[in-house]
């Protein structure tokens, strides 16, 4: 073989390499991009629901309270005959049936809402106020165009009388669409339209700040001692060794510990953010050690020997002069263990998190579900509504570990001092 | 470094503190999938009422459950288990080792599915058995497991009609599906399938539930009123769902019989009719008065507002009990009778 066709070989073999390699990035943003573009159009009309305008009379003597009523008198009034009668006067009906086909349009929550309306603002009892009530799943699923209207009545979930209604809403402009403050507020739910993730949050807050408490300090510390104080010989090898087999661990062997341990053995509460907390940080301390450690090795000796050399003790110079330099990339470690932390579902299956959990918790020891739960639960579900409010949850998973990843990146390069 | 090693012991102090405090006032509940929609249901409805929180509902599974409920009495432990069948003898024995010595049985409702065709085609009766070996994926024929070859009726039994098998089949995801698969598809399994399938390393009960994909059977979607739809359209066609569904669609569906029985409200109730079964739930008694609202709970599920024919919960697919079983949970409920363990 000549020369130059070697020569030509070898380029064309980089030519080729440099092809698989734009190739394979381009399919793994091409998986991205449908992965999200999916996610996206279902999704993003969870943000909004669709409420219809209606006209309440709060009528004193039907709710059976004075003029100037105190809000306590208000709260243990019955609001359930007004409802009602609000929500038949929005369309004429002629028997039970059409009466209980028209109320279905509304929320089951209806009461609530109105009710909510009078305690917010006690003057507008005696008078009369158009207020906003949320539609039902259907209504809101029709309106969305997530439904499809034009399926003879017996396949369809709504019949043609109550399709008439939704036509004569639309004509009149009662049907207008809100900004969904209820996804955010409330929790599991039932009923698609009162449902909402504020549960979920919350708990997958409380999980995260103990993983954080529990994980963190122990990492860090654990990782100062190996990389600067232990002896260098078989057992912290062994050690070494070790951490780094419970990293690559799958996480639902931290949920069986947790169930053994924290649940039969400590008898924590089950189904709670106390003792998810614990079982994520279990799994996320190996996480941290190792950028830890990394991070620590990655100081040049000089540092610490300058110390040294003008007298500080080996705990000076590694606290004075070490861990700081070493700090940004525990942080970005720890944010990114976190981050995996707050996607994991197997560990809390196991630790009974997959519930169906109607309050908010207030304390880290409510029952609670979780973010990535929260996903699982309403993907199962039957109605037609849970199907956005699946894509939205992820959407805001996602959204929170894009923000934590990023702010992993930043810490690191705000702070990080090159040594060249 | 001194202030985060005390945050560190002062926070393992507070935990160990808030656990040996710890109490609920929020009711627990663990068991069936089955009966989980009709709870979760219910659960809200009583976390709106007011006085009490919504309780806590996972869906463990009847044996999952059981075993946790019978783990103990304590605030540690749930208050109520939800199950698709009657407890155990064992799990009553376990419950009993572990101090869970007072249990409140209560019966739900029913589950009853109906095997129907369109009005326009002509009676029919099966066997479990012919059932299963219409559905299955693998069949036993003279002692061989076999993928399922049966085209028509007539070539399970001689008796059943020269027509082509055709069976509409709920989605692997819905309860009704749960529902024919432990009923029938286990039931109607023959023994030597169940042990051919065991010989081959599989569990039985899972590999007998195997439903054929040749065609014979297709899935249909979601929508029980779509299924009616399409059996009316078609004579040779047949379908299973819910017996509510039967009911609301009589004008245009008809059920056949099951090992010669018509489903109806009462054969469900009695289960003289063969696809037809109980639900319950458990309530330990201990936790009674100690946990607040339990027995609030056991009145809002019994009640008629909830479990009667027109009740909420007949809406979403449950038959109710007939009105003397219906007594009989209901002062279940409302005495705390409890049922003999030993």
């Amino acid at each position: 073989m000549t020369k130059e066709k070697r020569l030509k070989k070898r380029h064309n073999a980089e030519k080729r390499f440099r092809f698989y390699g734009l190739a394979s990035i381009f399919l793994a943003l091409l998986f991205v991009l449908i992965l999200v573009q999916n996610i996206f159009s279902k999704g993003s009309s969870a943000f909004m629901k669709t409420a219809i305008n209606v006209t309440v009379f709060y009528d004193p003597e039907l709710l059976g309270v004075k003029n100037g009523a105190t809000k306590d008198e208000i709260l243990e009034a019955d609001f359930f005959d007004i409802t009602i009668d609000t929500l038949l006067k929005t369309f004429p009906t002629n028997n039970l049936d059409e009466e209980n086909q028209l109320i279905d349009l509304f929320t089951t929550d209806a009461e609530l809402e109105i009710k909510n309306a009078l305690i917010n603002n006690s003057n507008l009892l005696g008078k009369t106020v158009s207020l906003e009530i949320t539609s039902s799943d259907d209504i809101d699923q029709l309106h969305k165009g997530n439904y499809p209207r034009d399926l003879p009545e017996e396949r369809r979930r709504i019949s043609n009388f109550q399709l008439s209604i939704y036509d004569n809403f639309l004509e009149n402009k009662k049907i207008i669409k809100n900004f969904n403050n209820y996804f955010f507020k409330n929790g599991d739910s039932r009923d698609p339209e009162i449902a909402g993730i504020g549960g979920a949050l919350v708990g997958s807050f409380y999980s995260i700040l103990i993983c954080l408490l529990l994980s963190f300090p122990i990492a860090v510390l654990a990782s100062i001692y190996l990389e600067e104080f232990a002896p260098k010989n078989k057992i912290t090898d062994f050690i070494e060794i070790n951490i780094n087999n419970l990293a690559a661990v799958p996480s639902i062997v931290y949920g069986l510990l947790a169930l053994q341990i924290l649940l039969a053995t400590i008898q924590l509460p089950r189904s709670t953010p106390l003792v998810a907390g614990i079982t994520l940080a279990l799994m996320t301390l190996p996480r941290i050690i190792i950028p830890c450690r990394a991070s620590l090795k990655a100081v040049p000796p000089s540092i610490r020997e300058g110390a040294l050399a003008v007298g500080a003790s080996k705990f000076q110079s590694v606290f004075h002069h070490v861990v700081p330099l070493a700090l940004p990339g525990t942080l970005s470690g720890t944010i990114i263990g976190l981050a995996q932390a707050l996607g994991e579902t197997a560990p809390l299956i196991l630790i009974g998190m997959v519930a169906f959990v109607v309050d908010i918790p207030s304390t880290p020891i409510d029952p609670s579900s979780s973010l990535p739960v929260q996903v699982y639960l309403w993907s199962e579900s039957a109605e037609r509504g849970f199907v956005e409010k699946t894509s939205a949850t992820i959407m805001m998973l996602l959204s929170f570990l894009i923000v934590m990843n990023f702010l992993a990146v930043y810490l690191r390069q705000k702070f990080e001092k090159r040594w060249n | 470094m001194n202030k985060i090693i005390s945050a560190i012991f002062g926070f393992l102090l507070v935990l160990s503190f808030t656990t040996n405090s710890y109490s609920r006032d929020q009711i627990k509940i663990v068991g069936s999938s089955t009966v989980y929609p009709y709870a979760t249901v219910v659960a809200e409805k009583f976390g709106k009422s007011g006085k009490f929180k919504t309780p806590v509902i996972e869906s463990t599974g009847t044996g999952g459950g059981m075993k946790l409920f019978c783990a103990g009495v304590g605030a540690n432990h749930p208050d109520i288990t939800n199950a698709s069948r009657a407890i155990k003898p064992k799990e009553k024995a376990l419950c009993e080792k572990n101090g869970v010595s007072e249990i409140i049985e209560i019966v739900v409702g029913n589950d009853g599915i109906s095997f129907a065709h369109a009005v326009s085609a002509p009676d029919a009766d099966f066997t479990k058995e012919q059932l299963w070996r219409a559905l299955a994926a693998k069949v036993d024929v003279d002692g061989k497991l076999i993928e399922n070859p049966y085209k028509k009726w007539s070539d399970i039994d001689a008796s059943l009609p020269n027509k082509k098998i055709e069976i509409l089949v709920a989605p692997p995801t819905s309860g009704t599906r749960d529902a024919w698969n432990s009923l029938v598809m286990v039931k109607g399994c023959t023994k030597t399938a169940k042990s051919l399938h065991e010989a081959n390393g599989k569990k039985p009960k899972k590999a007998c539930t195997r439903i054929r994909e040749d065609g014979y059977a297709v899935e249909a979607g979601e929508n029980d009123t779509l299924i009616v739809q399409k059996l009316t359209s078609n004579p040779d066609a047949y379908g299973f769902f819910g017996y509510s569904y039967l009911i609301a669609n009589k004008d245009k569906v008809k059920a056949a019989s099951v090992e010669g029985v018509q489903p109806s409200l009462e054969g469900i109730q009695d289960y003289s009719y063969p696809i037809a079964r109980p639900l319950f739930f458990y309530v330990k008694k201990a936790h009674v008065g100690v946990i607040p609202g339990i027995q609030e709970y056991l009145k809002e599920f019994t009640s008629k507002k909830a479990m009667s024919n027109r009740g909420y919960l007949a809406k979403i697919g449950l038959v109710p009990l007939a009105s003397d079983k219906y007594k009989v949970t209901r002062t279940a409920a409302i005495d705390l009778n409890v049922i003999n363990i030993k």
